[in-house]
């Protein structure tokens, strides 16, 4: 088993590899300074691309006229203060343990965050998937596990199918606290709002679930390209190129870049379990207040998994986020030196918003990697 | 408990029978470094090595970057109630075994006894006295280094604490990648011996490379510049770094340090550390530049270039 994991772990470097070819990086932004007669502003959507970006020093590849901004496809970033204080409500009661992803622990809710509330005694639990959290519920009967959902159409998928699992098992102390999010009603607000941009890099994972399809009605109705783009430095610089082209060529529409995961129809059984037991309810996302249609909520039948049925809670309506401009920077309209609060009261080490505390967070990236400009 | 210490440690530790209250001992130099450090792993057993081992190199280690000779090293345990004496003698066999290899004496300890609850199975104390030569004494500061000056790392990062998390048998994996946990001071030794100008050493643990580079260019207060395609790094380790989300250049390791090595003498240490079973995988990875002071700038493998910034939290494994 050792041996296997060890030959699956060289074989998936060299297929990365044949992605960070460098004369191959070399020559696509060549070709990129090459169009030198306007400006292009293209937003990537996923936290994921955003960091990518900062950690392979694509930026530092591109011409001064290509300029990228972050937009809010970081999970962590747009969940909203709300579903902190509700969380940390519920790992306050006794006999609960609460199971969340790792960068959610340290966001700060209105007078704490799930970090503190571990040093202080609460069961806070990081785990790596849904079925982790399942696996922690199995071996606790005698306690309640409410797990802290998470994430878009990547992880939506994931969820659904611990959830089905937990009703096959008759497993009754597993609760789940959704803040799971789809992506393409925050996109279209985005454009509606007005903020300047003449494409999308689209996000890869979530897209290898729901297809490309989704964007067509952006490129339709919107007149911008959407490039479905992989997490590598070749997929990126590639995406980033497509969408010029289709600038130049006045011709923007629907591509998939990333076609090694990404088909136009996605991947059918994954969308079925996200709609059997999902349903769409309107959303608070961080930054933009309420979308509509934008959430994924526990369809009726398993309301006995569903956290805010089961156990209630309420919670002081939370404040607002005062000099902080996580919101801003998630629409795409500022960045994070825009901040009076950026690298003075707000760095990674006591962060004010999501942005600064998430890994895949604009605010994070820009201060890991861009203070020296 | 006199039992246990006599039969225990004062015989695998080669100590004097005769206890006294404390160890009476001559030092080869008149100046002396000396340093002390606690150790509270998790896993207290895991591949490549055991809490005995770390807190033996650990104390080894810190001493030997300074420049200095390590000589003597005090032990303390703190022990849960219950903890299988197997495992204590494992602990102290290990112990044992590193100190006689890296021909240090371990003198005088103490051990106490806590509650079930009250600590993690073991805790262990290691405080080391080494002689310290004046030709080496600017080294732990760094007050020499200048532009141009050279940076050395004696091998692949990020072993140890991908070893540490696959014990915890939280990421769901196991593997063979096996700590590097390693007493350095031969290796520093035959490296100051050789006649090479070092400027400045640093064991590369909590916070790993990021960590020492960004420690070293605050102090300086010069610029960093290394290349991510010399940074050596195994296979495996790369693999389940992007399969977590995590970045090797901030993983602990224990048993690497970075060389700050006087121009012109990188050659040299680089053939020395070859030559040395602890140092066959030794990189030349980056040089102190005046450009960009008290930046660390890394230029990426495939062409681009970001600052490297100091992590001042834990790695969280990625969410999506």
């Amino acid at each position: 088993m050792v041996k296997t994991f060890n030959c699956m772990i060289i074989t998936t470097m060299k297929y990365i590899d044949e992605y960070r070819n460098k004369e191959l990086i070399i020559k696509i932004s060549e070709q990129l300074h090459r169009f030198k007669d306007r400006k292009y502003v293209f937003m990537e959507v996923c936290g994921g691309h955003t960091m990518a970006m900062h950690r392979f020093g694509i930026t530092s590849l591109l011409p001064d006229n290509i300029r990228l901004i972050s937009g809010p496809g970081c999970p962590v970033c747009v969940t909203g203060k709300s579903f902190i204080d509700k969380a940390i409500a519920y790992s306050r009661m006794s006999g609960t343990i609460i199971a969340t992803f790792g960068d959610l622990i340290r966001v700060p809710g209105s007078i704490s965050s799930l970090e503190k509330e571990l040093a202080n005694g609460a069961d806070v639990r990081i785990v790596f998937s849904g079925l982790d959290a399942l696996d922690i519920a199995k071996k606790n009967p005698d306690k309640r596990i409410i797990f802290l959902g998470i994430g878009f159409e990547t992880t939506a998928p994931g969820t659904a199918a611990v959830i089905k699992e937990a009703v096959q098992l008759k497993v009754d102390n597993f609760l789940l606290l959704s803040a799971h999010k789809i992506m393409p009603p925050a996109m279209e607000v985005i454009i509606i709002n007005g903020t300047s941009i003449q494409g999308f890099i689209c996000p890869g994972h979530v897209s290898a679930i729901t297809g490309s399809k989704i964007y067509n009605f952006i490129s339709e109705k919107y007149g911008l390209g959407c490039v479905v783009t992989g997490f590598e430095p070749l997929d990126i610089l590639q995406a980033i190129l497509m969408l010029v082209l289709q600038i130049e060529e006045g011709r923007p529409h629907t591509a998939i870049q990333y076609k090694r995961a990404v088909t136009e129809e996605g991947n059918l059984q994954a969308l079925k379990y996200m709609n059997d037991v999902f349903v769409l309810r309107d959303e608070y996302w961080r930054g933009f207040s309420i979308i509509k249609n934008s959430g994924l909520c526990l369809q009726d039948e398993y309301n006995s998994f569903n956290a805010e049925k089961v156990i209630p809670v309420t919670i002081n309506k939370p404040e607002d986020d005062g000099a902080c401009i996580c919101g801003a920077i998630l629409r795409g309209q500022s960045t994070p030196a825009d901040c009076p609060l950026y690298g003075t009261t707000c760095v990674p080490a006591s962060p004010v918003g999501a942005c600064m505390v998430s890994g895949e967070g604009a605010c994070q990236a820009y201060y890991k990697f861009k203070t020296h400009v | 408990m006199q039992e246990l210490i006599r039969s225990l440690f004062v015989k695998k530790f080669g100590m004097n029978e005769i206890l006294t209250d404390a160890a009476v001992v001559k030092l080869r130099k008149n100046k002396c470094a000396f340093t002390t450090d606690s150790f509270v792993v998790h896993p207290i057993f895991f591949p490549g090595g055991d809490i005995g081992k770390l807190a033996v190199c650990g104390t080894i280690n810190d001493l030997a970057v300074t420049g200095a000779i390590p000589e003597f090293i005090s032990v303390s345990f703190i022990i849960e109630e219950g903890l299988p004496f197997e495992d204590l003698e494992k602990i102290v066999d290990s112990m044992a075994e590193e100190s006689k290899v890296a021909g240090v004496n371990i003198i005088t300890g103490d051990t106490k006894v806590v509650e079930k609850g009250k600590c993690d199975k073991i805790f262990i104390n290691t405080s080391g006295i080494g002689s310290l030569d004046h030709t080496y004494e600017n080294i732990s500061t760094g007050s020499e280094i200048k532009p141009g000056d050279k940076l050395i790392v004696n091998g692949k990062i990020g072993n140890h604490a991908i070893a540490v998390l696959g014990a915890r048998e939280q990421l769901g994996f196991t593997s063979d990648i096996l700590s590097d946990c390693a007493s350095l001071n031969k290796l520093i030794h035959s490296v100051l011996e050789s006649g090479a100008k070092i400027r400045f050493m640093r064991d590369l643990t909590r916070g790993g490379l990021a960590a020492v580079l960004n420690e070293l260019s605050a102090i300086t207060g010069f610029g960093i510049e290394i290349s991510e395609d010399n940074i050596p790094i195994e296979e495996p380790v790369r693999g389940l770094c992007e399969i977590l989300g995590f970045d090797p250049l901030y993983l602990a390791n224990e048993g690497k340090v970075l060389f700050v090595a006087g121009e012109n003498y990188h050659k040299k240490v680089l053939q020395v550390l070859k030559d040395h079973p602890l140092g066959l995988n030794s990189e030349m990875i980056g040089e102190i530049v005046e450009a960009h002071p008290g930046k660390v700038m890394l230029n990426t493998a495939i062409g681009g270039k970001r600052l490297l910034d100091m992590h001042d939290h834990i790695q969280l494994p990625r969410i999506c």
